[in-house]
């Protein structure tokens, strides 16, 4: 019996020890008091950024007598992660991603519009301005922009095609004296890719959604399924697998740029993050606007635009607003994330500095000229699966009319 | 008879692939309580409730910051009745029983009674908080800055303690040296030469302040983003800790009439409870909603929207052919293997059944990407190997028959491992018997060996049925349920229920976990009635073989 009251004695130190060790762990995140979390930023970027702002932020804590923790968060996951943690009441103060997710974010209440000044908001490019400003407010500081370009061989193509149908002859005939296999390395894949075949969608016609007098993208407005959307998909189809071969679903997101820097392919269609790749295969390249149809419209790629963003529900708003709108709207970040990630900055200043010293910047956003915002209202989440779809379905050889039909209808049905 | 496997399983389950028991002690122990104490066992007691206790005490902080009172108590009760339990010399089953039959509950029971409650919910993009939430978020959203308005340099400041005292805006006029102080009374101008201004145009001192440095200010943020000085136009807000802007809030909420007015265009949006949303009389909604109850709506819908209920018998027969397809086809290759390996003639066996564990080592989610790449129609190492050019994922047979070939690969090791154990179980003297009495081999593989063999893999092949049933991965890293038919996007031939399910929760549009709720709910209802009765016609079948 002796033995048993020792145990419990023992017994219930060690719970007491435990139970003063969790207690203290737990006390921030317990309790809201702003004074438990005093002068702490924290911020989520993904992996790729996160070494890039780590420094800066470091800087700007200690110059501001405040600790700064950047949290690597993989990108796939950010958003939903965000999205989540931010409606349970938690989370971090700033929050770095795309800017099409702001749609999403601003309907869950999970980010807070930034006010910038008007000198502020004209240091940067007008585009990028324009992608992160939803409902008439600015949601995010936008620091890199990012869109699609042809990217050609110049041993293969030493000219820049100037439409699609140049490209088509140049490639045919490289494929005809055996040098090549495939025509374009444009990604298509058994679902399709709304993001890569946008630019010849538009140049042949075809629209997402119209736009608001104020220039928003409207959702009442669907282009998809109108015969405008029909027209495009037809001369899409006649470059499929059933017509000219040149777009094919054996083409994906996984092997686009491999049979490119493989050299079976002579023209890719991709943006920034693909030259990393390139240059590494040692393939002379140079970088040229996708090319439209002959006699149709200006092929537009989508406009994306890296941003950041005030958590609605961040323990430290006051300093992540600081930190936003009056620390990242300088150059001096801007060029640190260049260096981590080369996507041209969009920060006017930034750019200059980073320009002369890689000339693929100035030609992707030459490329990116006739560009189109990706369309960041919460609409466009209905968008991507069906409208893909039905274009893998096209190019497959199915019926260009009676398919996108079908997914306007879808898309139409999604959007509430 | 017995074999050595236990639990659920097959090879095309990937890790993590939920709970597998490691072998609980259920030996009796009448005897216990005469049993010594060693020293051992106590130094476990105690670790094991001091964790207890301690998981408890962790746990109760962040429930007693969210006053949740109920959580609380269950979390009280648990850790007595655990004390009780084991401080105690009684009730020796359930010492060994609760310890499980808490984690059911926590893992098992806990979620699932979760996702039914889900279900009858719009909980999902846009309907994720409570009104009052959404609320907030749209009177925040709609803070604009007076138009032409000038920013000021901003300092923020008290005539108190830095920590607590009541919070002021110094602002300076940008250009000039006028400095003014503004708190929720109003704005008001600071004495010429009362105020330093620095660079900036920031107030770095002022007479009677105490100018808060950042590590100051951010640790009341709350204060800050809450202080609101008005002006004629609007007003005074912080943006950061270092500038100020005239806005103005032009949505706000009216409790009088539940609804939210915008002053600038004179718009009202009502609160409807039951989508959980501002509406407007034109049938505009404000993206901000809400969760609310929606009844049976999510279950209905499965019923009535033509795009769901349409594809789903469809669905549902191929779910079945799959999962019957992989599951026996694994089992008839894995067991022919078996029992050529079995023969006493064999030669080498050790060998063979290494380099038939391999697909079995691989993990399943590599080899499915791997395998998908290798049926693409231009590049595919199958297509270039025997010179085809078969558009394997884009028809709808090559593509089931794809689909199944690959967990044929990925599924035959585990069937040919469980069978071996069972061949050995089963006594040589009834096969030998059989020939003596002059029965072909085929004979007596049917009458004696494939029947013993099946007792024993029964439940393994329905546990391995009703996991190809929700294998996920084995179709959406492989083919993402395509090829898709023209004209309807959302159900592709080769999908699953569950691919199914997932793509209209997750994938095509916005996030809608109460629909996706009511799916699983259909399909945990379908899987259980296939497990039923199969487990039913086992039991039959042991009581006549046995």
């Amino acid at each position: 019996m002796r033995i048993r009251t020792a145990g419990v004695v023992a017994l219930f130190a060690l719970a007491l020890a435990a139970s003063g060790c969790g207690g203290d762990s737990d006390e921030p995140a317990a309790k809201d008091t702003p004074k438990a979390a005093g002068g702490k930023l924290v911020i989520w970027a993904d992996d790729k950024r996160t070494a890039a702002l780590k420094p800066f932020a470091e800087k700007f804590g200690q110059e501001n007598g405040v600790s700064v923790e950047v949290q690597a968060v993989p990108n796939e996951d950010l958003q939903k992660n965000f999205v989540t943690v931010s409606s349970q009441g938690g989370g971090p103060d700033v929050v770095i991603g795309a800017h099409d997710w702001i749609g999403n974010l601003v309907q869950n209440g999970a980010i807070d519009p930034v006010q910038l000044s008007d000198e502020q908001k004209a240091a940067f490019n007008e585009t990028a301005v324009k992608a992160v400003t939803f409902n008439g407010q600015l949601y995010g500081v936008p620091y890199a922009q990012e869109n699609l370009a042809l990217i050609r061989n110049t041993e293969l193509a030493p000219e820049a095609p100037k439409t699609i149908e140049d490209l088509v002859a140049t490639g045919k005939q490289l494929k005809a004296q055996k040098k090549v296999t495939e025509t374009l390395c444009l990604q298509v894949g058994q679902k399709g890719d709304a993001y890569h075949i946008y630019p010849l969608y538009t140049s042949a016609g075809g629209y997402l959604f119209g736009t608001t007098a104020n220039g928003d993208y409207d959702p009442k407005d669907l282009g998809v399924g109108k015969p405008e959307s029909i027209a495009a998909f037809k001369k899409i189809a006649a470059l499929g697998e059933k017509g000219e071969g040149v777009l094919k679903r054996s083409i994906a997101d996984t092997n686009s740029t491999a049979t490119f820097t493989g050299k079976k392919c002579a023209f890719l269609v991709s943006g920034p993050w693909a030259t990393a790749d390139v240059k590494k295969a040692g393939i002379t390249y140079d970088i040229s606007a996708v090319p439209g149809f002959a006699g149709g419209k200006p092929a537009a790629p989508f406009v994306g635009v890296q941003s950041f963003y005030v958590a609605a529900k961040g323990k430290n708003k006051a300093l992540a607003q600081e930190f936003v709108a009056n620390h990242v709207t300088k150059p001096d970040l801007a060029v640190a994330l260049y260096q981590a990630d080369p996507r041209p900055p969009a920060l006017t200043a930034a750019l200059d500095q980073v320009k002369s010293s890689d000339p693929d910047l100035a030609k992707f956003i030459e490329a990116g000229k006739n560009g189109q915002v990706l369309p960041a209202i919460p609409a466009m989440a209905a968008i991507w699966d069906p409208f893909g779809k039905a274009e893998a379905a096209v190019i497959g050889g199915a019926d260009p009319t009676s398919t996108v039909t079908a997914a306007g209808k879808t898309i139409a049905g999604s959007i509430k | 008879m017995s074999t050595p496997l236990s639990g659920p399983g097959s090879a095309q389950q990937a890790p993590g692939r939920g709970p597998v028991r490691t072998g609980s002690p259920r030996t009796s122990r009448t005897a216990r309580n005469h049993a010594p104490i060693t020293a051992a066992g106590l130094a476990a007691k105690v670790i094991l409730l001091g964790l207890v206790a301690g998981i408890a005490i962790w746990a109760a902080f962040p429930l007693v910051a969210a006053e949740k009172w109920v959580g609380l108590a269950v979390l009280v009760l648990t850790t007595a009745a655990l004390f009780y339990l084991y401080l105690g010399r009684r009730h020796v089953p359930a010492k060994y029983l609760i310890p499980g039959t808490l984690f059911l509950i926590a893992f098992q029971v806990v979620p699932v009674l979760y996702t039914a409650s889900t279900a009858f919910t719009n909980f999902g993009d846009g309907h994720r908080g409570s009104k009052d939430d959404a609320i907030v978020a749209i009177q925040t959203s709609s803070v604009r800055q007076v138009p032409g308005s000038t920013q000021y340099p901003l300092s923020v400041a008290t005539k108190g303690d830095p920590a607590t005292g009541a919070l002021v805006f110094l602002i300076t006029k940008p250009g000039t040296d006028t400095v003014s102080v503004g708190d929720a009374g109003g704005l008001r101008p600071l004495e010429p030469g009362a105020a330093t201004v620095g660079a900036g145009g920031k107030v770095t001192a002022a007479d009677g302040y105490t100018v808060l440095n950042f590590g100051q200010a951010s640790a009341r943020s709350k204060d800050i983003t809450d202080l609101v000085v008005p002006t004629a136009g609007g007003a005074l807000r912080s943006s950061g800790l270092s500038r100020a802007y005239e806005g103005k809030a032009v949505r706000a909420y009216d409790a009088g009439c539940d609804c939210v007015k915008d002053s600038d265009s004179g718009k009202t949006w009502t609160a409807d409870g039951e989508v959980g949303a501002f509406v407007a009389a034109d049938g505009e909604r404000l993206a901000q909603g809400w969760k609310v109850n929606v009844g049976l709506s999510n279950f209905t819908r499965v019923l009535t929207d033509e795009r769901i209920s349409g594809p789903f018998l469809g669905t549902l027969i191929w779910n079945f052919a799959f999962a019957i397809g992989s599951t026996g086809s694994t089992f008839i290759l894995g067991m022919l293997i078996a029992l050529a390996l079995h023969s006493p003639r064999m030669r080498g066996t050790n060998l063979y059944r290494m380099l038939l564990i391999l697909p079995y080592a691989m993990p399943s989610f590599a080899m499915l990407l791997v395998w998908r790449d290798m049926f693409n129609t231009d590049f595919g190492l199958i297509n270039n190997l025997f010179g085809l050019s078969v558009d394997w994922f884009g028809q709808d047979w090559s593509a089931r028959a794809a689909v199944i070939l690959v967990q044929l690969w990925l599924g035959y090791p585990y069937m040919f491992l469980v069978a071996t154990g069972a061949l050995q179980a089963i006594p040589r003297e009834l096969t030998e018997a059989t020939s003596v009495d002059g029965a072909s081999r085929w004979q007596s593989f049917r009458a004696v060996t494939l029947p013993l063999l099946l007792v024993a893999l029964s439940p393994l092949l329905i546990s391995s049925f009703a996991f190809n049933f929700n294998n996920f991965n084995a179709i959406y890293l492989t083919t993402e349920g395509a090829p898709f038919p023209a004209d309807n996007p959302s159900n592709g031939a080769t999908d699953l229920l569950i691919t199914y399910t997932y793509r209209l929760a997750f994938g095509g549009q916005a996030a809608q976990f109460g629909f996706a709720a009511a799916i699983s709910l259909f399909i945990f209802a379908i899987v259980a009635v296939v497990s039923v009765v199969s487990f039913r016609r086992t039991r039959q079948q042991e009581e006549v073989y046995a």
